[in-house]
């Protein structure tokens, strides 16, 4: 790490500190998950526990007309049963996006009046046990008066068609454009002009832990708090104040053990008012463990968006504008985030490429559906792929190479920071090498000859590339709806123990390792000796989250920071102790020790002299404690070069992944081995999206894809095995470097798959087919492209040629 | 209508008075009270919830405790012998094979059960014997270095197989 390389010097001459960061050190939270002893939200149990279950709604579109709770509220074990009418006095379900013209609709924390999607909650039914509770919700008779339905965006936008809301005579949400350059002119002069449609289609985040709720409240403390499987446990607990009308001092939220969130769990639901409403209600501690069917009905989705994307270009490959038009699927209400999510995908439409001229024109749309919101990548995702399959799509009709075509519209170096069309800093990077780098790892000149042969044998073998860069880091917080800061505080304890609380609430990444590692290094001490806290808001100093692949480049510059302020503390006491200058002390293996190395005291003695304070310099806090609120400078922006090879069987239409090659920056790595864990991950998940992945609701607007029978996540037997590797640019944004990677994998690999696809299947004329790339899906369009003329077997024509015919301006 | 059970879970018997329709999975967690055995659907696709009945592999939410009455039942709670955690666990811990750990405990007892079968699997074997259990963090490529892993070590020396009656 930068940062690492001037303490090294400082401690030059002595033997080296033991250096933490970069090591592949195992995590320090995997004792208690391997053993099944830790704690989800569903896995508490507290005195007197209820269990609650809600009612949902079967109708897409229907006015309520009577609710009948007396068959339910009989039943044996049975307490209460509770509808609209008793929650009128909760806050709505919280939408934190402000632009000019968002339509923002009334979101009750249970159905008031009308429904608006299937699986929107209705009724709560209490009971001593869940079973109970589940059989008491379908007890609740429920009156619908169906309404017609819009779930086809074009069709929401169109004359004529139902309203979800009508107090908007509109499903237009929002419109937003963004236009830079003379985008016009660009389009005049280009020799080519390249477009094509393309889907981004509805995706189930389905962290594997479904959500959970756990309220207790204590009238005579008048504190209630609240267990919620969440990735922002400080927002969550302002919210559930203004949705309880509590002051926000007497609610405390713990975010405990929390299965996975990927943006599903950055948000703030109806079941999160309700639940902490009913054991204030009721005076007793009351549970909800979502179903995963109410998962899928019933928490965000991700994605959902259609776009028309063009690219003016001159003959030579040079981009010259970029244009695009983009529906973008909010469901029937916003969630927290729901809004801002295009948002990101018009900012980051410009991908690693220097765009003269640009506009996006977005529409947000409501449908009768559940809202979409972040979901891994959150906005990129659909950027990414618009801008690397139009990439791809111009390549071939310019007959360039993919990967040439790349570099050739590829920022240098020397131009970093560099400002995108789009009004974003780049912060810094180097296309060049990573692209250099993943090409000679997948040996892409072999491969290429590979797929050459094979078409002359009648084998579609393909090779897609994507290069991206991701907006990581979020953010600052003139550019977050919620502030972009994040807050760290390092105590150490009176026997040298030390404790972190991080504003961050990590879910699976794994900061209670890694930002100890980070500590360790500053403080010349082990990682064991570092316990993280996070996750309660009654520990913990106010924070934001873990979203954004923010956790380390915000969180963990925050934790650094304090732990610098500390360290300056501690040289202050030190200096004092052994009669020497503050700027003489330096810290390491344990020991604090002055200019010259001959005067030290030890790590664990000046934490005492801290805390006994008998000996302490004038005006000296005694005590050891620092807390930093980091509030960055600007977003960081990851980058890299994904490679993937596939082969295309012509008669069923499978696709078969036979090497995938990632090489990703995300700056300077504090373990290699988590940072390749989020890779994998992220590149499985987006190619669940490329290949099986689908969310479909039909025309009445009923979920179809309501189970994982039904819905297509990836299985262990689906998927390679990825070939990783990287390049390192520090980030300047942060004192370490530092820039994530959660989402990196997610946001390349959708493109990169259906890429090597097309190309697989270019001989035949194929230009684009739509994801998931199922079997049938593939062999439909192979079955056309064959019907229509072109050659069906054995191409023999290299591919540029073969698709000279489709060329338009 | 409710019916006694005896189900002998991680060496110890717990008899409770269940209702016919009180899924296994429940039966450990409300009854007696562990942790390690997760409900992530229900319906017998995410495998969260797997652990060992008489040896043997099962979704406990597709067992009903009733079924269970009699044997013996091992959840990932009982795996490790003290503070020896089981070769499995240990693969999962020094390979990264895991990240939010929900689908750990399902993943682990799965693995027990592959490796029961075939000590010493390829790597298509295990990502074949693992398809019935979902990880949404990992992609599965270090849950499959886990195996491997555990493989080579329970190689090396003889295992104690966990829950055989």
């Amino acid at each position: 790490m930068a940062s690492k390389a001037t303490n090294k010097t400082k401690t030059k001459g002595k033997a080296a500190t033991p250096h933490w960061v970069g090591k592949k050190l195992k995590r320090k939270e995997d004792p208690r998950l391997i053993q099944g002893i830790s704690h989800y939200t569903d896995d508490f149990k507290l005195a007197g526990m209820l269990c609650c279950a809600f009612t949902r709604s079967p109708h897409a579109h229907a006015e309520i007309t009577a609710i009948r709770t007396d068959a339910a509220r009989v039943l044996p074990g049975v307490v209460a049963v509770f509808t609209s009418e008793d929650t009128a006095t909760l806050g709505p379900v919280p939408c934190a996006m402000q632009m000019p013209n968002l339509r923002v609709p009334r979101h009750p924390v249970l159905a008031t009046g009308r429904v608006r999607y299937v699986g929107e909650p209705v009724a709560v039914a209490v009971a001593q046990d869940f079973y109970t509770a589940r059989d008491a919700a379908e007890l609740v008779e429920v009156d619908y008066q169906p309404l017609p339905t819009v779930t086809d965006m074009e069709k929401a936008v169109s004359e004529g068609t139902p309203y979800v809301h009508d107090e908007f005579k509109s499903n237009i949400a929002f419109t937003h454009t963004l236009k830079n350059g003379d985008i016009d002119a660009a389009f005049k002069k280009a020799d080519r002009v390249v477009e094509q449609r393309m889907v981004s289609q509805r995706l189930a985040p389905l962290a594997m832990e479904p959500r959970a709720v756990l309220a207790e409240y204590l009238p005579g403390e008048n504190r209630l708090t609240v267990w919620s499987s969440t990735q922002i446990p400080h927002l969550l607990k302002t919210q559930i104040s203004v949705i309880v009308g509590l002051p926000e001092t007497a609610v405390r939220v713990i975010a405990p053990e929390v299965g996975g969130g990927f943006g599903s769990k950055l948000n703030v639901y109806g079941e999160e008012g309700v639940v902490p409403f009913l054991a204030m209600k009721l005076g007793r501690p009351v549970k909800w463990a979502e179903t995963r069917r109410e998962n899928f009905l019933a928490t965000i989705h991700g994605r959902d968006t259609l776009n028309d994307v063009e690219l003016a270009l001159r003959k030579d490959g040079t981009i010259l504008g970029m244009r695009a038009r983009i529906l973008a699927d909010m469901g029937a209400y916003h969630q927290l985030l729901t809004p801002l999510i295009p948002q990101l995908t018009a900012l980051m439409h410009a991908g690693c490429y220097k765009i003269p001229a640009i506009q996006i024109d977005i529409t947000g749309v409501f449908t009768n559906k559940m809202s979409t919101d972040a979901y891994r990548g959150a906005g990129r995702p659909e950027a990414t792929y618009n801008v690397e399959r139009i990439m791809d799509i111009a390549a071939r009709e310019l007959g360039m190479d993919a990967a040439e075509f790349r570099r050739k519209n590829f920022p240098q170096p020397k131009e970093f920071p560099y400002t995108t069309i789009t009004g974003l800093t780049y912060d810094s990077a180097k296309y060049q090498d990573s692209l250099a780098k993943a090409l000679k790892l997948a040996g892409y000149d072999a491969l290429r000859r590979r797929q050459k042969s094979g078409w002359k044998s009648g084998k579609y073998y393909g090779i897609g590339v994507a290069t991206y860069v991701e907006i990581c880091a979020i953010g600052p917080s003139a550019a977050t709806p919620a502030g972009g800061w994040e807050s760290g505080t390092v105590r150490i304890e009176p026997t040298a123990k030390v404790t972190l609380l991080t504003g961050a609430s990590p879910h699976g990444q794994g900061e209670e390792t890694t930002f100890a590692q980070l500590i360790a290094d500053e403080l010349g001490i082990d990682p064991d000796d570092v316990n993280v806290v996070h996750g309660d808001t009654m520990a913990v100093p106010y924070g934001i989250g873990t979203f954004g692949s923010r956790a380390t480049a915000v969180g963990g510059t925050a934790a650094y920071l304090a732990t610098q302020k500390l360290k300056a503390k501690m040289a202050t006491l030190a200096a004092h102790l052994l009669d020497a200058k503050p700027a003489d002390i330096s810290i390491g293996r344990g020991r604090l020790s002055a200019k010259g190395g001959k005067k030290s005291i030890s790590f664990g003695e000046l934490v005492m002299a801290a805390y006994t304070a008998h000996k302490i310099p004038p005006g000296f806090e005694p005590g050891l404690e620092a807390t930093h609120f980091f509030e960055p400078s600007n977003f960081t922006f990851p980058f890299g070069c994904h490679i993937c090879a596939v082969e295309v069987d012509a008669e069923t239409g499978e696709v078969k992944i036979d090497k995938y090659v990632a090489v990703d920056d995300c700056g300077n790595v504090i373990n290699p081995m988590l940072v390749d864990g989020q890779i994998h991950g992220g590149i499985a998940q987006g190619m669940g999206q490329a290949m099986w992945e689908e969310v479909i609701y039909n025309e009445d607007g009923q979920l179809i894809t309501g189970t994982l029978m039904d819905y297509a996540l990836p299985k262990a037997h689906l998927l390679p095995e990825f070939i990783l590797d990287r390049t390192v640019t520090p980030s300047p944004v942060n004192p370490m470097g530092v820039k994530g990677v959660g989402e990196a994998g997610t946001i390349a690999s959708t493109p990169c798959v259906v890429n090597a696809v097309c190309d697989a299947l270019s001989p035949l004329g194929i230009r684009h087919i739509e994801m998931p790339l199922k079997p049938e899906r593939v062999w439909n369009a192979i079955r056309s492209a064959q019907s229509s003329g072109a050659p069906a077997e054995a191409p023999k024509k290299p591919a540029a040629k073969a698709v000279s015919g489709r060329r338009h301006l | 209508m409710t019916k006694n059970v005896t189900i002998t879970v991680n060496g110890v018997d717990r008899r409770a008075l269940v209702e016919p329709r009180l899924l296994l999975v429940h039966f450990l967690r409300e009854v007696a009270g562990l942790t390690g055995a997760h409900v992530g659907c229900e319906t017998s696709l995410c495998g969260a919830c797997t652990v060992l009945l008489d040896g043997c592999a099962v979704k406990s939410c597709t067992v009903l405790a009733v079924q269970a009455d009699g044997f013996k039942v091992t959840t990932v709670e009982g795996l490790a012998q003290g503070d020896k955690l089981h070769p499995i666990q240990e693969g999962f811990w020094e390979e990264h094979g895991l990240q939010c750990g929900f689908c750990t405990p399902g993943m682990i007892m799965c693995s027990h059960d592959l490796l029961e079968h075939h000590p010493s699997p390829s790597d298509s074997e295990i990502r074949e014997g693992l398809n019935g259990n979902l990880c949404r963090c990992t992609g599965y490529q270090n849950i499959v270095a886990a195996v491997k892993n555990a493989s080579r070590k329970m190689s090396k020396g003889v295992v104690a197989r966990a829950g055989a009656r």
